[in-house]
This record gives structure tokens, sequence and C-alpha cells, in this order.
């Protein structure tokens, strides 16, 4: 039998309670029990990283995290990273106009975010090896790196 | 600030217009006072009430002008680059412009190069609206003129128009779009628009000059709103469970692992499948997991596979007594081959290919508890098609089905199917569930239950006179056959010429005498599709590889011979021309690597590639350093979007010319998601050099020109730095590999 629990963990900065079978991957219950769908559905098993937030300030597959584990964590989304679409990256997205049809670009943002704030000032080697975590069907693979680039000047 | 408004809550009250036949045989509004667009902006505009001059534009007293946007947005950038077009000709401030995704009214949106379809697909948006379009935004832009005409009591011709505004110089009067809007007068008629009255290219100040798009501040704060995030009051999920074989239906099921479930429904059964109800998305999928189903052997796939598929392709692409249906026809091919002072002949062969949109397939319905009526949130390509399956499966008038349209993360193909079958199926599931159902393909399902870029064996042969000039040309293209499954009515138009399998089989700007090339389409019982590049990717692999293959055994430089063969086309030749330049063609590369050459017409546009790669021989690895690319796709609408697309292109074809493959065995697909199915990640992708090279044509599409480049580009570069011809993509490292080994064994 297969049965719901409730647990109680930090969304952008707010405490949220969700009652759901234990094993649903945090990805759902973002989206389709906090409507936080930002964070979107693409592979389910960690390999394309549209999905992606951070746990604890890291970034990681949503979709691969019970949330029966994700009691007490802090969990920052794509709609948590900053008031009005102001982050650096954000800002840089627009000015490369990076995306196409956009569906992956949270992740990759979150993923982005996350390799600046460990390392401001990352190589393209660096931006590469990190981001390609994440897929990109429309291929704005080169504009990503644009961006990130653009975004770390201004940091 | 230019916005995207989602689609009208209350839709626009069309029935309550009149319409006139335009000059351009289009229809033209007439009315005033009508509800008002895009009520969901919110209170920008509730309280006022805008002059609806066409069914494509309202302008408000605020000087807002709204805007439809027939296309579906899937990336390429169509919401925003139609609307500018009409803009253009209007004159209208770009600043001041809402666009509104158009209702799916075929007769009013419908694009005028597609048989009036409301269906965004081969690259197809601008080509086939952009005069209509530019006639619309003009008629408007007249009967605003004349308005200020009365208003002012001078005549037509003393006026002129800025951004938004008239202006008569001679008295220095000046009247703004919004403020004419308050009191304009709409004929009955259109007025006519002739072509002389359009802009001049130079005169335009949107068209050819970027705009943001306008959903772009949407796209990096999780705002976008695509079908899998809408939600709808009284919503439950929905999974499916189908046979893995095309025509399998379900024979046994055994549900009972389900209903240990907390959050499980029901089952339902499909005709093809079974769905799994539950209240939350989780418990539907863990649902479908636990059911054992078995399938009834129904439909002819059970036996497909994919090698036997080259297999018999094969066979029927060697035996000449099986005639195809026409392609393409000039002069007299069978007689010039015959008459040919020599003959090189090449088989090359494609695998089956998979869209790998983003998201995966999804539909939200709610069937009206009598039956009578149903509303849909779905990503589809066309708006038409969709209101019409599910009408269909309903046995409902079109009118009774109300539609909200999403943006799509990603389509490539693979929504513009006639059945529209992810839409109708989440209809028949809220149909039985009797409440509004949100449907939900998983990676595996959308691989397990996709539709297919067919395989392919092709057979070229090119006959040569005792110069070694090309005089005669036979293509023959052996793949499953397409349009037929995924479009029977537009299927019956071609008349059994496959115009998404054979597009590309065309050599319309290559300067050879006689030429034939034929399709035999086969029903192997595979699902197949569109998918990008459709046809034109798997052909001119094959002939832009083939004629890689001429020019050595003729001895000369691969360029020079499509220079040859372009001498009479100005705008071929002027990419050919520039993508060698860029690329420093004949200077020799270091470091183990090497060039090739590839050069397409697609549709009309022209575009010239250049792949740099080295291989490593232990692996068979090819790397792709470096992809530069020419484009000249007429009238560039947006360039930097069209940069952005020919990027997009190269990406996906670099992807289908490298690692993808669909592989069935038994009926099934043994793929299952992206790791067994690699798409180029980051760190596969080459550093690109585009350049845009916009000439005053008709706009000929950007959306996916550059995709069939890759492939033959990077065959020739293999040829030059190895000697080793590859003719079958994808070029997997096992096969590469096995190719150099075989390569070697010869020389020893």
């Amino acid at each position: 039998m297969s049965q719901m629990t409730t647990t109680s963990l930090i969304i952008n900065g707010k405490r949220q309670s969700v009652t759901a079978l234990p094993d649903t991957p945090l990805m759902w219950i973002l989206r389709e029990d906090l409507k936080l769908t930002g964070t979107k559905f693409g592979c389910g098993v960690g390999q394309c990283g549209a999905c992606m937030v951070h746990v604890d300030g890291k970034s990681v597959f949503s979709c691969l995290l019970p949330i029966k584990d994700m009691a007490g964590r802090s969990i920052t989304t794509i709609e948590g990273l900053s008031p009005n679409s102001t982050h650096k990256l954000q800002k840089a997205w627009i000015a490369e106009q990076v995306p196409q049809c956009g569906y992956c670009q949270s992740g990759q943002i979150m993923r982005a975010a996350d390799l600046l704030k460990n390392n401001p000032r990352p190589t393209r080697e660096q931006i590469v090896e990190h981001m390609s975590t994440n897929i990109c069907r429309c291929g704005t693979y080169a504009r990503i790196v644009r961006a990130i680039e653009r975004a770390a000047k201004e940091a | 600030m230019t916005s995207i408004v989602q689609q009208p809550e209350s839709g626009i009250d069309i029935g309550r217009r009149r319409f006139m036949t335009g000059a351009a045989g289009f229809t033209f509004g007439l009315a005033t006072g009508l509800p008002i667009l895009g009520s969901t902006t919110g209170a920008a505009h509730a309280a006022t009430e805008g002059n609806a001059l066409s069914p494509w534009v309202t302008i408000y007293g605020d000087g807002t002008i709204a805007i439809m946007s027939p296309a579906a947005e899937m990336g390429q950038g169509s919401l925003t680059s139609l609307p500018l077009i009409l803009a253009e000709e209007l004159d209208a401030d770009w600043a001041k412009v809402r666009v509104v995704p158009a209702p799916p009214i075929e007769k009013i949106y419908g694009n005028p190069g597609f048989n009036g379809l409301m269906y965004t697909a081969g690259s197809f948006a601008v080509n086939g609206y952009f005069k209509a379009l530019r006639t619309f935004g003009a008629q408007v832009r007249m009967v605003l003129l004349h308005n200020a005409a009365q208003k002012w009591n001078v005549p037509v011709a003393e006026l002129s128009t800025g951004p938004s505004v008239v202006v008569h110089s001679k008295s220095g009067q000046r009247i703004s779009y919004g403020e004419l809007a308050a009191f304009a007068v709409v004929p009955d008629k259109a007025p006519e628009i002739k072509p002389e009255q359009l802009k001049k290219t130079s005169e335009f100040r949107l068209i050819g000059h970027d705009v943001q798009r306008v959903e772009l501040p949407h796209k990096v704060n999780g705002t976008a709103q695509y079908s899998i995030d809408a939600q709808v009051p009284g919503m439950i999920y929905a999974a499916v469970l189908r046979s893995p074989v095309e025509g399998g239906a379900p024979e046994t099921v055994d549900d009972s692992g389900a209903r240990d479930i907390e959050g499980f429904i029901g089952t339902v059964r499909l005709p093809y499948g079974i769905g799994v109800l539950a209240s939350a998305p989780w418990a539907a999928l863990k649902g479908k997991s636990a059911l054992k189903v078995t399938w009834t052997r129904g439909g002819k796939a059970w036996d497909h596979s994919s090698e036997k598929g080259f297999r018999d392709f094969a066979a029927t692409a060697r035996d000449e007594s099986q005639t195809g249906i026409s392609w393409e026809k000039v002069g007299d091919a069978a007689s010039a081959m015959k008459q040919a002072a020599g003959v090189l002949e090449a088989e090359y062969l494609c695998d089956y290919a998979y869209h790998a949109q983003m998201e995966p397939l999804n539909s939200i319905a709610s069937v009206s508890a009598a039956g009578d009526a149903v509303e849909i949130w779905c990503g589809t390509q066309s708006q038409s098609m969709a209101c019409a399956a599910a009408a269909k499966a309903l046995a409902i008038p079109y009118e009774k089905v109300k539609f909200n349209g999403m943006l799509l993360g990603g389509g490539f193909g693979r929504r513009g199917h006639r059945d529209e079958e992810f839409v109708v199926e989440s209809v028949l599931l809220s149909k039985e569930a009797k409440r509004p159902v949100k449907l939900l393909w998983t990676r595996e399902d959308d691989v397990r239950n996709g539709r297919f870029r067919p395989i392919y064996v092709q057979r070229l042969r090119a006959g040569f006179d005792g110069q070694g000039h090309i005089v005669a040309w036979h293509h023959r293209i052996v793949c499953d056959q397409v349009l037929a499954f995924q479009d029977p009515e537009r299927y019956k138009l071609f008349k059994g010429a496959d115009g998404i399998a054979l597009r590309g089989g065309e050599l319309k700007t290559y300067d050879i005498p006689n030429r034939y090339a034929e399709g035999i389409l086969v029903d192997t019982g595979v699902r197949t599709s569109s998918l990008r590049g459709i046809g034109v990717g798997p052909t001119k692999f094959a002939i832009e590889a083939f004629l890689d293959e001429v020019a050595t055994q003729r001895g000369i430089d691969p360029v020079a011979l499509r220079l040859e063969l372009l001498k009479d086309q100005p705008r071929a030749t002027a990419v050919v021309e520039e993508v060698a330049r860029m690329a420093e063609w004949g200077k020799k590369r270091q470091d183990g690597r090497a060039l090739g050459f590839a050069y397409i017409d697609y549709t009309g546009s022209q575009l010239g590639g250049i792949a740099e790669v080295s291989v490593d021989r232990a692996s068979g690895v090819i790397r792709v350093h470096k992809f530069w690319c020419t484009i000249d796709c007429g009238i560039a609408i947006q360039p930097d979007n069209v940069i952005a697309q020919t990027e997009s292109s190269i990406v996906y074809g670099l992807g289908l010319a490298l690692t993808e493959r669909i592989t069935f065995h038994d009926g099934a697909i043994s793929e299952t998601n992206f790791h067994n199915y690699p798409v180029p990640r980051m760190r596969d992708v080459p550093e690109m050099i585009i350049k845009l090279m916009p000439t005053d044509n008709h706009p000929t599409g950007a959306g996916q020109m550059s995709t069939p480049l890759v492939a033959p580009a990077i065959a020739n570069a293999v040829f030059q730095l190895t000697g080793v011809r590859l003719r079958h993509a994808p070029m997997l490292p096992e096969k590469v590999k096995q190719a150099l080994l075989e390569a070697d064994r010869k020389v020893a």
C-alpha cells in the first residue's frame, strides 16, 4: 500500500507543508501542489536538467528527489531566484536573447546561478563542463555561454 | 513595452462582426465597439473599448494596438515576427503593440501559403503570411488616413504616417492612431492596396531591425505558460500505458497494483491503451507503471525492425522494375544515362529519428457534463487541427470546442499531425472521468509512442559526358511513408507524392540537364512524422555527400564543382563563395582536422555550410570543432532571430548526423530516454560562425534550413581526413570505427 505523508520544507524562503506519496519527486510537488511551474518536467531521470532547482544552495535535479527526503530542506526555484527577474543571469539571458521555446531555460538559469555563486569568473571550459548537465533541444548553447560570460563580467 | 497576452479569456465574438471580402480576397472586419481583446492582461484595457479595424487589428484610445498572431510559438519567434510584418505596413509604434494569439478560425487566420490551414510548420509562417499581413497592415493604415483626411478636410494624398501617427505636413497637424481610433469609421469594403503602395524594403523600420521577442521576459522567470503548466479547477491527472507497437490493443488488464496507490481513481480503456486516472501526477504515473497489460497483435508493425526495413528498402531500391512516384523530372534522365560516358553510383542510408522536444506531450481537456462541448489547453502546431480532432472525437460541432493555445516546449513537427492524438486522448479521458483531466506523457511515453522520421535507403546515380560534367541524374528514394500517416487530407493534395518524405529530392538550382527523382513510400505500419528538416535532411545528406564523391572522381574541388553547377544562380553562388571565404576553404588544417562542404536550396532559402572535424580512430567518435554557415532567406524579418534559428538548426542537425538513432525491434522502440537517445549537449557543440546574407526577395524561411547541411558537411570532412566515405547517418562511433578498420584492411 502506498500512502500519503506530510512533509514540511522551505520553498523560496517560505515554510510549506505538503501531503503526498512519500516517493513523489520534488519536481511534481513544486509544479502541481505549489504551482511553481517554472521548474519543468523533461525526462524524469536526471538527464536533461529542465527540473533544476537549488536545494540548500546547490543545483540539483528535482525530478530525482523524493519529497520524504526534503523535510526541513531549503529550496529555491526560478520563481525565487530574484524579485522581478533582476538576477544578473536573467538580465544577461534577455540581453543575449537566449530562449527559444524556453522550456529548459529555468533549469539552465538555476544551473548557471550555482556556477557563478561558487566561481564568479569561470573560464569558457568551466562553463561548458558545468552546463553540460542540461539539455536545450533548441540548441541555444552558444547564447547561454555568452549570457553567463556577460553576467560574470557584470558581477 | 510590448507585451504578450494569453488567449483572450472570453474569446472573440466573431459572430457579432460583419465581414467584407477585402481587396486581397481575405476577410476584413467591419466593426466598432466590439468586445475587448486580451482581457487577461489585466486592468490596462478592461475599462476601455478598442476599435476593431479588422479581425487582425484593434486600436485602443490610449494608442495600444492589439495585433493577432496566427502561428503557434514553439521557439521559432513567429509570435513576434508575424505581427511585426503587419505593424510595419500599418506604420505602428511597436512599443504600443500588444500581441494576441489568434483564435482557431481558419477562414480568417489560416496560412494562405498552407491552403488556409492554421498550421505552423515547414518554416512557412513568415513565408506564407508575408504578403497577406503586409496587405492587412496597409489596409488599416489606409482606413486611418481616410478618417484623418475627412476630419481635417484635406486630400488623403497630402497625408503621411510616422510611428502610430498621421501627419499633415502642410498644416502641421498630427493625430495619433489612438485618437483616430476613438472616432474612426471603417468602410464597408476594405480598401484595395496595390503592390506599389506597400513600403519599399529600404523604408522598413521594423522588418530587418531586431525587436525583442514578445514572450522572452516570461521565459527567464518561470512565468511562460505551456500546457503542462495549466491547472483547471477540479482537474485530475492521467497517464496512459499504450501498446508498444502501433496497432495493438489491450487484451488482458490487471490493475490490482495500481489500486493500492493512494490517489488512484480508476482506469479507462482506450482503443490502444489503458488510461490511469489519479488525484496527483505521481499517483497516475505510478499507477501506470503498476499495470499489467497484454496486447493484441493488431496492425502490421509487429515484425518490423530497423534492420528488416533497411534490408527490404535496399532490395526495393536496387530493383529497378519497381517504379516510384515521380518527385522531380527534368529532361530525359534515362536516355541521357544510357548515353553517358561514365556513371557513378552510391547508396545512402538514414535511421529513424525522434523529435525530443523538451516538453513531453501533454494536454488538458474539460468535457461538459452532457458531452456536448469541450475546452482544451494544449501546445499544438495546428490550432484548427486540434479543435477539429477534439470535435470529431466527441461528435460535436467545431464551434463547441473552446481552445486555449499555449506556448510549445518545442515542436519540431511532432505536434502537427492531423489526428492530434495527444489532444484527443485527453478529451476521451475527460469524457470518461467526467472531470477536467491533465494528461501527462512521460519522456519514456514520448519515445515509446513517438512518431519518427523514417528510415531511408537512397540510390543515386550520376552520368557524365566525356569532360566529366554531370549530364544525367537519377535519385531513388525508398522510405516509410510519412504524409499518408501524418495527414491523410494533405496527402490527397500531393496525389501520392509524399511532400514531407521526399522534400529535398528536387535540385532546382543545380545545372543538371536531365534528372529524375522518384520515391517509393512503404507502409511498414510504424508511426512516422515530419521532423525538423523533414525529407530535406536525408535527401540532401545523400545528394551533397554524393556530389562530394563526384568531385573526387572528377578530381576537382567540391566547392568548385558546386560553383560550376550553380553558375546561373547568383544567390546560391554568393552563399557558397562567402562560406568558403569565411572558412578559408582550401587552406589545409592542422592537428588532424579537415573541412567538408555542403550547399542546399531549401524551399528557396540558400545555404552554404562547412564543417571542421577530427576523428578519434580508436573510438570512432567524430568531433565537430567549427561550423561555418551562410544563409540567404530573402528578406530577414528579425535578423538576430534568423541567426538564432540557424544556430539552433545546426545543433539539431549535429545530433541527427552523429548520435540520434531510434531502433525498432519486433515493432517496438529500443530507446527510452536521453541516456540512450543522446542529443547534443553544450560540450558537443562546435563554434558556429554564421553570416546572414539577406536579399530583397520574398522571405523563404529560416527555422530549420541549416539542419540538413550538417550531416553531409561532416561526412565530406571525414572523407577529406580519412579517405573513408560515411554513407549512413547517424555516423555513430561504432560504425565509423568499423568503416575506418575496413579501409585500413583494404590498404593492408
